[in-house]
């Protein structure tokens, strides 16, 4: 029946479909962009390897370098911003609400992970327009708790426009971290904490000293899907400030740094290889730092079992 | 345990059913590649209608792109081979490199040619002036508007130096509620393509400084053109409290809710307030350093029309371009799409008033085009960008001209 | 200030604390998607004027939407969006199940590879093979058509559906397949009328997990299918208030258009997504 003495026929047909569009339209991609980065584009289209001469541009040429480093550094303050915002409030969210205890519970979380199924372009333009300084909405509101001084056009300005463009993204994002602490905290088992309590732990010495040890490794997987998320974000920067990603490239991550490059921008010209070498670096800096997500955190961390 | 596989398979047979279904682009049909958004309804409503009673089977599709995503969406979609039969141009070096990538037809036999003169080809050329790629749509005009309201409430009249210019600004800040000028740097080319572009041939001469920043004998670090950016650098206090965060289309709002004095446009803007603004408006070019002075503009060779090498309808892309070409089209364009100034050699009456008005400038003012339109882009991929940026930094002080000046003629150096 | 995260009866005022900030961050979380649908009622003045009110008999109007209907295929870009997002979680559910049967059932030579190479998928976000995917797409001449961003998100979705199922399937119990298989009945057979149905809770979750991402997706849409033919919602949407970005009625409108459908599905199906999305608590 079976051409291969190994893999029996339904074996074959279980996997081929599936495994077969995954390998043309994702993991050969993946592995092409790699190998195009290695190759130059001239006027007529044709391509030439080059080794990695793109490499050498993009990291050591001002023309890119500048822009590419930009670029890193700003996806760095972007991913910051969510482990200092989004994961603590997503913490302190989960932990509320995994009390069985409180009333309405259930209503708080459903409602607070509604913004998460929202499309991030839909997102970025209502934030834009309650930003909108000609709209008014946002100092109005501030001025009923008396801080309209402080309204400024947070998006138009350099020093703050990365960090309002990430507390937007955290808004929209923070139910994911929230389900899966929550999901956790859940999977620690009542005995555990009720001991603890009998012992006469106070809740707050059970929450840092049994909870937190136990979803220790949630936690972990926590950062890195945000680090992944975050460093293949692209549409909000998109959709706020467009392919520039203004002002003067504040808001520039890698996500549109590789857009910019790959289809070009007003009279710049896209480069199908650079875009392959700014891709591929992208693919290096997340393969990093999933590595040493294993070998280093989770290595570390002992999973609870059940 | 059924109720899952049926449920499943009731999913596929739905999607297989419409996927099947596959429209295909009819011989006969034209789809149209813009970043003109705003005039799609003048298209749809007016233009296509006009070319339809004369060429019924022709069935014409304007599908635009914004402004600043069209050079590279374009470039995927012709790519890609998903790009329209007919093509707006950008002009000089955008289509030129278009051109050489094979990407759009050679026009020079097309017949409507001929009613274009030399200097409106120019735009569209090689450099050795032998093939025309694009015909010749328009040219537009920048300067600024007025709400005429606005000014005899507060009792001004239209500033002809730039003293008279920051007197008026002083008195709309000081004495109303409007904001002086509506002008944002959240989207960036306004501040180049409109103003530092706009007011700038003033200091170096039209196309003299031009001709001598592309030959190289001046340098964007000389006080010509360090000059306008410290000139654009003193409208700060006169914009809006959030331009920073103000795009376009803001600008455009503020000005047309009666909310803003002056705006810094754009001809093609012309079109925009008639629709939305509630009073009458009017245009002035840019203030001169003293009185008497020779007064410079830019009347930029804006928008031309190309043919798409990969269409498969290409008769009728050029019965199409034809008709571009014909005074039909020039009154038709000029008049609807207010704003634009056709480039053909038709003598057409403009009934606007203000796009009149503007008009009437080339016979003040001597005309230049846009900077770095010509040549000075080409092989650098930022120099466009970082003239938007200096121009917003320099507004919004956080660069000064000279450091700006220096940014870009590093670029210049390369 | 976690004390405040256990019930202790004696303390009132925590408790009402605790209400007072989820009530806020409520509030902050849907607060601005209610101005958008209000101000979209409203006329162009009273969008401008009074922000924050709700429309009055003065400030209602409906041109938004009328504009958005008149010059926009809005129906058209949804109907696009469903065949494409149910298009492919069909596939993602049945091939990965596929693939998660024959990892966790079968032993077979290159099984622990096959793995591996599913995993690459959930780490590498499949964005950074576009160059070559727009290459393909266009050699195989399915540039804008809607079975290019299926396969594509067929592509993205079916490692991590093939992770959640295997898991699954790992755990139920040898006894019914063996009784099966001294029935000889079919390994087809058992997988379609035995285990699909009993990975049904699983299959939710990897529905969940499945579609969000591909109905928000703008990035393969620009790029794949950017034409009208196969136009998605967020595509459609980004496009048309790139087009009318000064005219806020048709703005508000075609914002308050792409949310309220998902709205409604959401407090529809709330309860299953969330089930979904915590299926692996037991509790």
């Amino acid at each position: 029946m079976s051409w291969h003495p190994k893999i029996p026929l339904h074996v074959f047909v279980f996997l081929v479909p599936g495994v077969l569009i995954y390998t043309i339209f994702s993991a050969w991609p993946l592995i092409d962009t790699l190998l195009l980065s290695l190759y130059e584009q001239d006027d007529s289209g044709a391509r030439h390897f080059v080794g990695l001469a793109n490499y050498n541009i993009l990291l050591f040429d001002n023309e890119w370098s500048n822009g590419f480093w930009n670029a890193m550094w700003n996806n760095l303050k972007f991913f910051v911003i969510h482990m200092l915002v989004q994961n603590p409030i997503s913490l302190l969210i989960a932990a509320l609400v995994s009390n069985r205890m409180l009333k309405g519970a259930n209503t708080y979380r459903t409602l607070i992970f509604f913004p998460t199924l929202l499309s991030v372009v839909i997102v970025g333009f209502i934030w834009q327009l309650i930003l909108n300084p000609l709209w008014g909405v946002s100092e109005t509101l501030l001025g009923y708790i008396g801080l309209d001084d402080y309204f400024d056009a947070w998006l138009g300005m350099e020093p703050t426009a990365l960090i309002t463009i990430a507390l937007i993204s955290v808004w929209q994002f923070v139910g994911i971290p929230l389900m899966l602490i929550y999901t956790a905290l859940l999977g620690i088992p009542d005995e555990l904490s009720d001991a603890a309590y009998v012992d006469g732990a106070s809740p707050r010495r059970i929450f840092w000293k049994i909870k937190l040890p136990l979803i220790l490794p949630t936690l972990g997987l926590v950062s890195i899907l945000t680090f992944i998320g975050n460093f293949n974000a692209f549409d909000l920067i998109y959709s706020i400030k467009g392919g520039l990603a203004g002002p003067n490239f504040s808001t520039d991550i890698l996500g549109t740094f590789f857009y910019r490059t790959f289809f070009g921008f007003q009279s710049s010209l896209g480069s199908p290889t650079m875009g392959a070498t700014v891709a591929a670096m992208m693919f290096f800096v997340i393969l990093v730092a999933v590595m040493i997500y294993f070998y280093l955190v989770q290595r570390k961390l002992q999973r609870y079992q059940l | 345990m059924k109720q899952i596989t049926t449920t499943l398979s009731a999913i596929g047979l739905v999607t297989t059913a419409f996927m099947t279904y596959a429209p295909q682009a009819l011989a006969g049909d034209l789809s149209i590649e813009s970043w003109r958004v705003d005039d799609k309804s003048l298209w749809e409503t007016k233009i296509i209608p006009a070319f339809n009673a004369e060429h019924p089977n022709i069935k014409v599709k304007f599908a635009p792109t914004a402004p600043t995503e069209y050079n590279a969406s374009l470039n995927t979609r012709l790519t890609g081979g998903t790009a329209g039969d007919l093509i707006a141009c950008r002009p000089f070096d955008v289509s030129l490199d278009l051109f050489k990538k094979g990407r759009l037809d050679k026009l020079n036999d097309l017949e409507g040619m001929k009613n274009f003169p030399d200097v409106a080809k120019g735009a569209w050329q090689t450099d050795d002036k032998a093939t025309t790629y694009c015909l010749p749509m328009a040219s537009v005009m920048h300067g600024f508007f007025y709400n005429k309201e606005i000014f005899k409430e507060l009792g001004l009249s239209v500033p002809k130096t730039e003293d008279e210019f920051f007197k008026v600004l002083e008195t709309i800040k000081s004495k109303s509620k409007y904001t002086p000028i509506s002008l944002g740097t959240n989207d960036g080319w306004e501040m180049h393509q409109i103003v530092y572009t706009g007011v700038g041939p003033n200091y170096w001469k039209g196309e003299e400084g031009r001709q001598a920043l592309i030959t190289g004998k001046a340098k964007m670090t000389d006080p010509k053109f360090t000059a306008p950016y410290e000139y654009i650098a003193r409208w700060n206090p006169y914009l809006s409290k959030g331009f920073k965060a103000q795009t376009y289309g803001d600008s455009q709002n503020l000005f047309a809710l009666g909310r803003a004095a002056i705006y810094a446009a754009g001809s093609w803007d012309i079109a925009h307030f008639n629709k939305n603004a509630e009073f009458e408006f009017g245009a002035f070019y840019p203030p001169v350093k003293k009185s008497g002075d020779t007064c410079y503009i830019s009347d930029h060779t804006d928008i031309g029309m190309g043919i798409n090498s990969a269409s498969k309808n290409k008769e009728d892309a050029k019965v199409f371009l034809n008709w571009l070409a014909s005074e039909k089209f020039a009154e038709l364009y000029s008049n609807e799409v207010t704003g634009f100034f056709s480039l053909s050699n038709h003598k057409i009456t403009i009934k606007d008033k203000v796009a009149n008005e503007m008009l009437g400038w080339r016979n003040d003012c001597k005309s230049t085009i846009r900077l770095n339109a010509q040549i000075l882009n080409r092989g650098k991929k930022d120099l466009e960008t970082t003239f938007w940026n200096v121009g917003a930094g320099v507004l919004s002080h956080t660069m000064t001209p000279e450091e700006g000046a220096k940014k870009i003629q590093a670029i210049l150096d390369k | 200030m976690f004390s405040s995260l256990f019930n202790s009866s004696k303390n009132r005022g925590n408790s009402a604390f605790i209400h007072l900030f989820l009530l806020a961050y409520t509030l902050l979380a849907l607060f601005p998607v209610f101005l958008i649908i209000i101000n979209a009622f409203k006329t162009r003045k009273g969008i401008f004027n009074d922000p924050l009110a709700l429309p009055t008999s003065a400030t209602f109007s409906t041109k938004g939407f009328e504009k958005v209907m008149a010059n926009s295929d809005f129906f058209h870009y949804f109907s696009n969006s469903l065949i494409i997002t149910l298009g492919a979680l069909f596939f993602i559910l049945l091939l990965g199940a596929m693939i998660a049967w024959a990892l966790s059932e079968y032993k077979f030579f290159g099984s622990s590879f096959m793995r591996f190479f599913m995993a690459i998928g959930i780490i590498v976000p499949i964005r950074l093979g576009s160059v070559s995917i727009l290459e393909t797409i266009v050699s195989l001449d399915l540039v804008n058509t809607k079975t290019a961003l299926i396969l594509v998100y067929i592509a993205q979705g079916l490692p991590m559906a093939v992770f959640i199922l295997s898991e699954f399937m790992a755990q139920i119990p040898k006894e019914l397949k063996e009784a099966a298989r001294c029935d000889d009945v079919s390994e087809y057979k058992i997988f379609f009328q035995i285990i699909l149905p009993l990975t049904r809770p699983a299959i939710a979750t990897v529905a969940v997990f499945s579609i969000i991402p591909i109905w928000n997706d703008l990035w393969f849409p620009l790029i794949l299918a950017p034409g009208e033919e196969a136009r998605t919602v967020t595509l459609g949407v980004q496009q048309f208030i790139g087009q009318y970005v000064t005219d806020w009625n048709s703005v508000l409108a075609s914002l308050t258009l792409a949310v309220v459908p998902v709205l409604i599905l959401y407090m529809i199906f709330s309860k299953h997504i969330i089930r979904g999305l915590t299926a692996g608590a037991v509790k």
